[in-house]
């Protein structure tokens, strides 16, 4: 029986690199030792990506991308289809979850330092998956055509409306309308169900090469492949992914899994933060509802676009502020260039580093909260002061990491 | 290996063969692109849409705000009481553009009240900020809003406002007036919204 086997493997072997790439990205992927809670997310995010794909595929079967049919076609998904609820739910869930775990993963390569020379590409490519993600969570959350995928998307619509010269008719090419409309719902069905997946796998997939080929940062932030084994070439602090990571993985999996199915199963609304109660009422063109925000994972942007209230520069406080949301975002990817630290991890960062990132985390919770909010003029001050400090922590980065008092790094991994 | 590389130093006609064929590939990829970017645009079914409305102001009472259905968007019509006209002096420091100077009007809206005629007010309920619709708050010095609030139009998604004759106030994220779509009477009581010219009804 074994030997069978085996003649299959090197059937196929002859014909396709099976064994190579099971040993290059698996079994001899060699990751540092130390991997810790934080080093969960990217596998997380890959299993919720699958889980996007899978209930996505299964929505698509009942979903009519129709503005006189959407809204009741997700109704009848809901409690007609049998378990329709369970899978748009953990298709709903899933979605704030995929947010939940890269802003984790995002926030791990921030305290590591995991976006410093060699990772810059690796770093930029993860960039690049952030927004098509958030391309398809806009695209996603248009297709139940509630008041709020109507109105959320007129506002973002509204944006590009905003830029100088050829907005209008970039608009109008985008919606295939003059306003927001059925034409605009069936192609943003198409975007969300084909284009954007179509990119994202493409990225994931190129993520992961990428990380393969430089190797993995660590909690020290120390290169495990500059101590290797003089005989072997393995480096001393690796160890082989499969089976140490897939194990440990599985097991953040499981814990994933038990949050993961309490959402879905005893609060899929999240109080309205998933799944806003003003998206169970049909989209209403003549009235916008007395409270709109975006979904939590957009609140933070969302409050730095409408902070900007004063006309600077010859450029009113409308494009300021779509500018500004913009950048919030975009800013992201000069990190590697920002960072003039001599070591990459905070654990030989020096103070100015763990109060600079301890002030953007809080800015970005607060500004979070606000966005949730409706705009009040106490409200409107704070935003305006953690939008500051937000961008503060980039554009100061150059500043205060370079004088910030480090702690030499080890030669080796710590446990 | 010196004389592997020099033979495969490319001729200079080889090296031109090469650039006219992507030259050619570039445009032919324009070409194919077109018909496909051209395909996104708004369809000849949503150009012919959007025909003017009639509107019959006969059961509008001072002090009422009509919603009416225009292109898709919701346009205002509200009858403004003598009070509600009285404001609009008090306010012209507070707002952006008092005399509507910003082409955010026709012509013959272009006066104090932004109006055909002084009462009744045609604006598109949709914010100059991003496209939220506004709501009306004809509620005086309402706790949310503040002590000196005399009525006007209040944006929920980003806290602009604007007051009863559609002008936008200081320092809120709207950068401009609501505007006046075109429009005008057939007779005293029918509005015609989408068209001023009489004729097109």
């Amino acid at each position: 029986m074994n030997k069978r086997l085996d003649s299959m493997r090197e059937w196929l072997d002859a014909r396709f690199p099976l064994t190579e790439t099971w040993k290059y990205h698996l079994a001899e992927y060699y990751a540092p030792k130390n991997f810790n809670f934080w080093y969960y997310f990217g596998s997380l995010a890959f299993l919720v990506l699958v889980n996007q794909l899978l209930t996505g595929i299964f929505l698509t079967m009942n979903y009519k991308p129709d503005a006189s049919m959407a809204f009741a076609s997700v109704e009848y998904i809901m409690r007609d289809v049998d378990f329709g609820w369970l899978i748009r739910y953990m298709h709903s869930t899933g979605a704030s979850m995929f947010f939940v775990v890269v802003y984790l993963h995002m926030f791990r390569g921030m305290m590591y330092g995991s976006y410093r020379k060699p990772r810059e590409l690796l770093w930029l490519i993860g960039m690049g998956i952030f927004f098509i993600l958030m391309m398809l969570a806009f695209t996603g959350y248009i297709l139940p055509w509630g008041q709020m995928s109507y109105w959320g998307a007129q506002v973002i619509i509204s944006m590009i409306g905003a830029i100088p010269v050829v907005g209008q008719t970039l608009s109008n090419w985008i919606l295939g309308d003059f306003m927001l409309s059925d034409a605009a719902l069936n192609r943003f069905f198409a975007y969300h169900v084909v284009t954007l997946p179509v990119v994202l796998v493409t990225l994931v997939f190129v993520h992961i090469v990428a990380l393969h080929e430089v190797g993995s940062n660590n909690p020290d932030g120390i290169e495990i492949k500059a101590n290797k084994d003089p005989v072997t070439h393995i480096p001393v602090d690796g160890i082989p992914f499969h089976p140490y990571y897939t194990v440990k993985d599985i097991f953040g999996v499981v814990g994933f899994l038990i949050v993961f199915c309490g959402i879905i199963f005893f609060m899929p609304e999240m109080g309205g933060y998933f799944l806003e109660y003003n998206n169970f009422v049909p989209a209403n063109t003549l009235q916008t509802p007395d409270h709109i925000a975006p979904v939590w994972y957009f609140t933070p942007y969302y409050s730095m676009l409408r902070a900007v209230t004063v006309n600077f520069l010859w450029i009113d406080a409308k494009l300021w502020g779509i500018v500004l949301m913009g950048a919030s975002v975009a800013i992201f990817a000069l990190l590697p260039w920002l960072d003039r630290s001599p070591v990459k991890s905070i654990r030989y960062k020096g103070p100015y580093f763990k109060i600079a990132l301890t002030l953007f985390v809080i800015s970005v919770f607060v500004l979070g909260w606000l966005g949730t909010k409706s705009p009040t003029p106490l409200y409107t001050l704070l935003a305006q002061i953690f939008t500051v400090i937000y961008f503060a922590f980039f554009i100061l980065m150059p500043w205060y990491s370079k004088i910030d008092k480090t702690k030499p790094e080890p030669t080796r991994v710590t446990e | 290996m010196a004389d592997i590389e020099k033979k495969q130093e490319m001729s200079s006609r080889r090296r031109f063969l090469i650039a006219v064929t992507s030259v050619g590939g570039a445009i032919a990829t324009a070409a194919v692109a077109t018909p496909f970017v051209m395909a996104m645009m708004p369809s000849e079914r949503a150009k012919a849409a959007g025909a003017p409305v009639e509107v019959d102001l006969s059961k509008l009472e001072p002090g009422m705000l009509l919603m009416v259905e225009w292109r898709g968007k919701v346009v205002w019509v509200l009858d403004r009481t003598p009070e509600m006209l009285a404001t609009l002096k008090t306010l012209d420091g507070q707002v952006a553009d008092p005399k509507s100077e910003k082409p955010q009007q026709p012509a013959y809206a272009q006066n104090e009240t932004r109006s055909i005629k002084p009462a009744i007010l045609v604006v598109e309920g949709v914010c100059t900020h991003l496209g939220c619709s506004p709501v009306f708050r004809k509620d005086i010095a309402p706790a949310d809003l503040g002590a000196d609030w005399l009525g006007g139009f209040f944006c929920p998604c980003h806290g602009s406002k604007f007051d009863l004759a559609g002008r936008v106030y200081k320092s809120v994220p709207a950068p401009t007036n609501l505007v006046v779509p075109p429009h005008t009477y057939l007779s005293d009581n029918l509005l015609l919204i989408g068209s001023d010219r009489k004729e097109s009804a």
